[in-house]
Order: C-alpha cells, then structure tokens, then sequence
C-alpha cells in the first residue's frame, strides 16, 4: 500500500507547570505547524488529566545542548570543591543547628 | 498499548554488523557496557552502538505503531456504545491509545528516525504492530474484554519497560502506565455489569473471553526457548523480563479475577500447581499466531487499510496547517524548521 508523503511538521518540545508555584518541567515532544498548534496539541497530548496549570512550547531546533563528550571538563572539576557544601565544616555539637 | 518483539521476523541480510571496532570505539562501546552494567540510562545524545540503536528503533516503532492501529477495533465500537456514560469512556480511552502512539513516536525520533519514515514503514507493510489487532471485536463485550485482558496483557509487558535502559523510551512508558491502569478497569468493570444481566449478555461475555484468552496468551512473544532475541535485549536492559515469566504473571493474575467475574478461562489444562506455586496453563498454537503476524489473520488488510485511508484523507490537513503557518507566521516557523 502507498500512502503520500508526509511533510513533518517542525518539531517542539513541550514544558508544563504542574501547578502554581512549581517550575515548568519538560514532559515531551510534539510536530505542529506553528507555535499556537503546538500549544493545541501539547493540551491534548500532555495534560488530559489535569497534569498541568500553564504550558511553553518552543522549537526543538532553539535548544543548545551540552555535549556528551564534554561531561568531564564541564562538571568534574566540581568533584574536588567539597568545601562548596555545609558539611565539609566541623562545628561543635552545643551550636545545635546550624 | 503493547509492543511485541518481533525480531524473529528479521531479514537474513540485515544482521546487526560486528564491524571490526576501532580503537575508539572500542572505548565508547566500554563506557557504554560499563554504563548499562551500572544499571545507567542511556540519552538520545550518548554513543551507543548501532545494534542497540536499531533494536530500539524497531521495538518503539512498532510499540507506537500497535497503540494507533489499536484505536481501530475499539472506535469500531464508539458510535455504538450501550449508553452515553460508556460511550464517554470509551472515546477518552481510544484519544490515551492515540496519545501513547504520540509518546512513543517521540521517544522512537530521538534516535534519528524520521516520523514520516515510521509510517511510511506502517503503512506499507514492512513494519509490524501488535498481532492482536488483527482480530475483530465482534460484540460489545468485546470492548470489556480487550480492556481487561488485552490491556491486562499490555500493562504486564509494559511495567518493566518502565526501567529501560534508554531514557526517553523508560519516561515514555511511565506516563502510558499510568493512564493505562484506568483502561483495564473499565474494561473489567464494564464486563461485571453485563454479567450482572440477562443470561445472553453472560453467555456474550464468556464467548468474547473465549476469542481472546489464547491469543492474549500468545500477545507476550515467542516461548524463551525459541525467542532469539531476548538475550541481547536482557544484556542491553531494554527488556527485564522474559516472555514465559510475564506470561505467568499474567496468568497467575487473571485466573482470581475471572473467577470473581464468573467466566471460565478455555483452557482445561488450566490449575493451580502447588509445587511450583503458580497456575499450569495449556499449550499456545503457535502456528496461528505467526501467521497473524505474517499477514494472514483476519483483519490484517482491513486495519491496514484502514490506517491508510485515515493518513491520506488527512493529507490535505496536514498540508493546509503548515500553509497557514507559513502566511501567517512565517519567523516564528523558520525558527522552528
């Protein structure tokens, strides 16, 4: 059977906020024409149960991503900067919490 | 709803190559063993070898593949449905089934495979969905039964995919599992009104269990002996479970929940062993099942067709969408495209 080709639509991702206060969380990705579609369809798609009170689409192309390859130099320098946590000072036990 | 791994199915010439590896990959295949060994999750930009990335390819495929086909045989019965409660239900249900088709696309492009290629595979045959499609739901009890046991069945399946070793495929699945629980619910629950009715309503619900039992049965894939694949998929820890353990599990959770419906499971060969603690079952006629995947069940080109003429009567859709993008916002759509 053959079918037309399809076109794509651009891809995005979606973000939703769960509820007030909270951040929004990436939760997935969608292809629609245009920013308002996509903002149709993440509805549909991501939150049939309530699962969100506001919603950002944004192209999937927009995003700039670290690379993998570079995991090493970008985050184990922080590895040897232990006195970057509260825990690395010994304070005397009567000083309760601190 | 349910992925099958059908990977027996392969083509001679299309072996996964162990091409010689060089020096440098064979340090990113030893990261990567050493990262799945760690019990890690692999993410769309990681190296990862070409094998995993096409046994993924497939499996995600045709996992999103079954949940759009599987909206065929149940929207069969939407315009028929026996009040406008059920019929309620049963629309939200077939809209979760085309939405877990959207995660699962989603989760498959991830790993460089084009949407439009993912159908064009559907739609020409090359690419599989899940055999139990191919079988009619004749009455409306049959809707009770696919929820409850074809998406009983799905849900077994789909629980340790859960913890799959590649990350947008493990998130995927979390968010079908949770709303899959609500299909097989209704589905019993539909079931235990008809079988509080009139002895035909009983007699139809026992005849759609009928229908259904064995090929639920054979919807987890191939006996372990004979399944080839499971191996690497287990090595990899894309699968978790084996075939014949989840199909236990299945059998072991369905034989009290038919009971407490009043059905009979159609297998005489069915009873608890208190050896092995779990229920025996029967033997599966693995013959008929193969030749539902190879094409010749009874609505396999009825579905197919079907699929079809819904993807070409919604070209023009698609194309009117993207043309009024373009007039209407053509920055914002260069951004995207």
């Amino acid at each position: 059977m053959s079918t037309t080709a399809l076109k794509d639509w651009p891809l995005w991702e979606v973000f939703v906020r769960s509820k007030q206060g909270l951040e929004h969380k990436h939760c997935g990705s969608l292809h629609a024409s245009d920013a308002q579609h996509a903002l149709q369809m993440a509805r549909d798609v991501y939150t049939r149960r309530q699962e969100g009170v506001s919603i950002w689409v944004l192209p999937s192309k927009s995003i700039t991503a670290s690379a993998p390859e570079d995991k090493d130099s970008l985050f184990e320098p922080a590895a040897d900067k232990i006195y970057r946590h509260p825990t690395f000072y010994d304070i005397p036990e009567e000083v309760g919490h601190m | 709803m349910y992925t099958q791994s059908l990977n027996v199915q392969e083509k001679q010439g299309e072996k996964p190559a162990l091409q010689t590896i060089s020096r440098e990959n064979a340090e990113l295949q030893r990261r990567f063993d050493a990262r799945i060994d760690a019990d890690g999750k692999i993410e769309p930009q990681d190296w990862m070898p070409e094998a995993y990335r096409k046994t993924l390819i497939r499996q995600i495929s045709q996992h999103a593949h079954s949940e759009i086909v599987g909206m065929l045989p149940e929207g069969n019965w939407i315009s028929r449905a026996p009040s406008l409660k059920r019929k309620a239900i049963l629309i939200a249900k077939v809209q979760d089934e085309g939405g877990h088709g959207l995660y699962l696309y989603s989760a498959a492009e991830t790993l460089g495979q084009g949407r439009d290629q993912m159908l064009a595979d559907l739609h020409s045959g090359k690419a599989k969905y899940s055999s139990i499609f191919n079988y009619p739901t004749l009455t409306w009890a049959d809707v009770g039964v696919v929820g409850w046991l074809v998406d009983g069945a799905a849900i077994m399946n789909q629980i340790p995919l859960c913890r799959c070793s590649y990350g947008p495929y493990a998130r995927a699945m979390i968010r079908v599992c949770k709303e899959e629980s609500f299909h097989q619910r209704q589905g019993y629950e539909a079931l235990l009104v008809m079988m509080q009715g009139t002895a035909e309503q009983r007699a139809m619900v026992q005849d759609a269990v009928n229908r259904f039992w064995w090929k639920c049965l054979a919807m987890f894939g191939p006996p372990d002996a004979n399944s080839q694949h499971s191996e690497q998929a287990m090595r990899w820890g894309i699968k978790r479970i084996s075939n014949d353990d989840l199909r236990q599990k299945f059998v072991d959770a369905t034989v009290p929940q038919a009971r407490v419906l009043g059905v009979t499971l159609p297998d005489p060969d069915l009873k608890w062993n208190e050896e092995r603690q779990h229920y025996d079952y029967g033997q599966i006629d693995w013959d008929e099942f193969w030749n539902t995947v190879n094409g010749h069940g009874p609505c396999n080109k009825e579905r197919l067709a079907t699929r079809v003429k819904a993807h070409n009567d919604g070209q023009w859709v698609r194309e009117a969408a993207l043309a009024y993008a373009l007039k209407h916002q053509p920055q914002t759509h260069q951004a995207a495209a």
